[in-house]
């Protein structure tokens, strides 16, 4: 096995409801790998088994080569799984840099240093202002993160995900309730993401899942109903029947 | 520590400078008022406002309402109430150790004692959050406060008079109302700047992130749990070193120092002072220990018996407090003049849309 993530028959139930059902899923490195699916079909479930924060009744994962099945989510995140949520989710009475500069010092191997100032230190607020850059919030540093624009709070969660180092991202609807060009914008940051680290992607947005993903898993109740290449998911009359419609189909990116 | 503005910060600094250069004329002033008991009023405000300060590290800035704070100021009063009673009659509390009353052992060894006994409570207590963790925390200083009721070896209900105050090197004496009132301030002063330091510190960047949002701190790789544990632990040592100098100051400990209610006050002067403040629980401290000294007499003098029920009167003035002073006592020294009230007829606008006033006219 050399996928960098491996995941092999996680299943998690909620009282009589399976939201995932023995769910197979790799991510290789340099990859995106998109998973789609309705409303409800079990994707963020699959995230939270992944980062941790749900554990799965059954199944299996394994992480570069470690099985982190039972790790909590903050040893998870120190072996590099970094992860956005669905419904934003930063520190609000933080500054935008002091968001990115926790992220920053989450690096480090321990923050029980009790004396020196954070705020102030260039160790921290270099590489975020360096990931502030990167998503375009470099002028919105000294700002309260609650006082962001709903976009630019979406971006901020993506730059401390980066400001952690990671070797792999799992976004979460990065793209949700953003306009048009707010979604272009990402398409195009996610895309130039690829060589720093792989992409596990849920997205519901199909013109950015086509843009960007190597690879689709598609979800429906639960279970994956197919996956594979654009391509492949594109022509599965499973998949369109279940979940794209034929505009999407036939649309595409 | 919040991200105050540079005017605030200097406006901070003028206000703490002033009230400082007042705590340190207090005493001679007194005297020569000839008023000496304010000088040791003024140090069981000084020892309570230490109590309050080390509950704020933990609700302050993290977010930790405990419930049961005041047993561990009980616990380092009664260290020193103990060591007390066995040098008074010559015995070894568990037939170990000898009693005795020399400050140098005790109030470390009060610290020791409440932190070492925070540290299980935590690690249960902080397995919880929310109204959980407000009632597991209560529960567990009930737990200790009915221990305490029922060692008879102690005076069980009755406490420890302890008349002989600890010895401290020179120039320390508790002896001295002036130099105790003076150690009293000190210990205050270093607890509020290593408050200061710590909430900026990496550490404490931790410990607010995990009061701000818990779920991302923990989805950036800190094991959230751990900090909140240290800190519960380092207030609870604090918190001893508190009841310790408590028990010299009054010459008494018993159970009711960790009474539920006493648990509750310290949270009241915490609120009313500015949660997360650096001098918040200090002012907070000074006002419900001046009311509870005052208000009663006071009350008496308009309606006789009246002054038992003072606390009936303290509520509204709590409540005119959290509803008009946004951020507490300690929101007044950055000049932020509203409360809830405020916030409530003022509302700030929402980044992107114009203020409401405006948005009515269109
Ligand atoms: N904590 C929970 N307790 C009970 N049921 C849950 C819980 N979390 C999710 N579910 C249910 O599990 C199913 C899958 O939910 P999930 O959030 O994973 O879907 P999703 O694919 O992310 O949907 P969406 O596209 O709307 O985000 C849903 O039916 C949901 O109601
Ligand atoms: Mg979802």
């Amino acid at each position: 096995m050399t996928a960098l993530l491996h995941a092999a028959g996680l299943t998690k139930r909620f009282g009589g409801l399976v939201a995932n059902d023995a769910v197979d899923l790799d991510v290789g490195e340099g990859e995106i790998h998109a998973v789609i699916g309705p409303n409800g079909a079990g994707k963020t479930t699959l995230l939270a088994q992944l980062s941790g924060e749900l554990s799965p009744d059954a199944g299996s994962i394994h992480f570069g080569g470690r099985e982190i099945t039972a790790w909590p989510v903050a040893a998870r995140a120190r072996l590099g799984l970094a992860r956005s949520f669905q419904i934003t989710t930063i520190l609000p009475s933080f500054t935008v840099r002091d968001n990115v500069a926790l992220a920053v010092q989450g690096r480090e191997r321990h923050s029980f240093k009790f004396w020196r100032n954070a705020a102030r230190d260039p160790a921290l607020n270099a590489p975020a202002a360096k990931a502030l850059d990167r998503v375009g919030l470099a002028a919105h540093a000294d700002r309260p993160a609650a006082a962001l624009a709903h976009g630019q709070k979406r971006r901020l969660e993506l730059a401390m995900a980066l400001a952690m180092r990671p070797k792999l991202l799992l976004l979460d609807e990065p793209m949700a309730g953003m306009g048009g060009e707010e979604s272009a914008e990402m398409v195009t940051l996610l895309a130039g993401l690829r060589s720093q680290a792989p992409i596990l992607l849920v997205e519901h947005d199909m013109d950015a899942v086509f843009a960007l993903a190597d690879r689709i898993t598609v979800l429906l109740h639960g279970r994956v109903i197919a996956s594979g290449p654009p391509a492949a998911i594109r022509a599965d009359t499973r998949v369109r029947e279940a979940y794209l419609g034929d505009d999407a189909a036939n649309g595409g990116a | 520590m919040d991200d105050a503005g540079a005017p605030t910060a200097r406006r901070r600094r003028v206000v703490h400078g002033v009230l400082l250069a007042l705590l340190l004329l207090l005493p001679p002033a007194a005297m020569a008022l000839g008023e000496p008991f304010y000088v040791s009023l003024a140090t069981r405000i000084l020892i309570m406002a230490l109590a309050a300060a080390s509950l704020n590290l933990i609700l302050g800035f993290g977010g930790m309402v405990s419930f049961g704070h005041a047993a561990f100021v009980g616990i380092g009063g009664y260290v020193v109430g103990i060591a007390f009673v066995h040098a008074g009659d010559g015995s070894a509390f568990l037939g170990l150790l000898p009693g005795t009353t020399n400050g140098l052992v005790l109030l470390p060894l009060a610290m020791l004692v409440a932190g070492l006994i925070a540290l299980p409570i935590g690690a249960v207590c902080l397995r919880t959050t929310g109204i959980s963790f407000i009632m597991i925390t209560l529960a567990f200083a009930q737990m200790l406060f009915y221990l305490l009721v029922s060692l008879r070896r102690y005076n069980g209900q009755d406490g420890i008079a302890v008349w002989q105050r600890s010895s401290l090197p020179w120039p320390i004496d508790l002896n001295d109302r002036v130099s105790f009132y003076y150690l009293a301030l000190a210990v205050l002063v270093a607890f509020l700047a290593l408050t200061h330091r710590l909430v900026g510190s990496r550490f404490g960047r931790v410990l607010r992130a995990a009061k701000d949002n818990e779920r991302r701190a923990r989805a950036l790789g800190f094991h959230t749990y751990r900090y909140k544990l240290v800190a519960f632990v380092l207030a609870g040592a604090v918190a001893g070193l508190a009841g310790a100098l408590f028990a010299n100051a009054t010459g008494f400990v018993g159970p009711s120092y960790l009474r539920w209610d006493r648990s509750g006050d310290l949270i009241v002067m915490v609120v009313i002072g500015g949660i997360g403040t650096l001098a918040g629980p200090a002012l907070g401290a000074t006002l419900l220990m001046l009311l509870e000294e005052f208000m009663p007499e006071a009350l008496d003098g308009l309606v006789p018996g009246l002054g038992e029920h003072w606390k009936i009167f303290l509520g509204p003035i709590l409540i005119l407090i959290v509803l008009y002073a946004r951020r507490g006592l300690a929101g007044l020294i950055d000049g932020v003049p509203g409360g809830a009230l405020w916030r409530h007829l003022r509302p700030e606008p929402e980044p992107g849309k114009p203020p409401r006033r405006w948005r009515k006219r269109r």
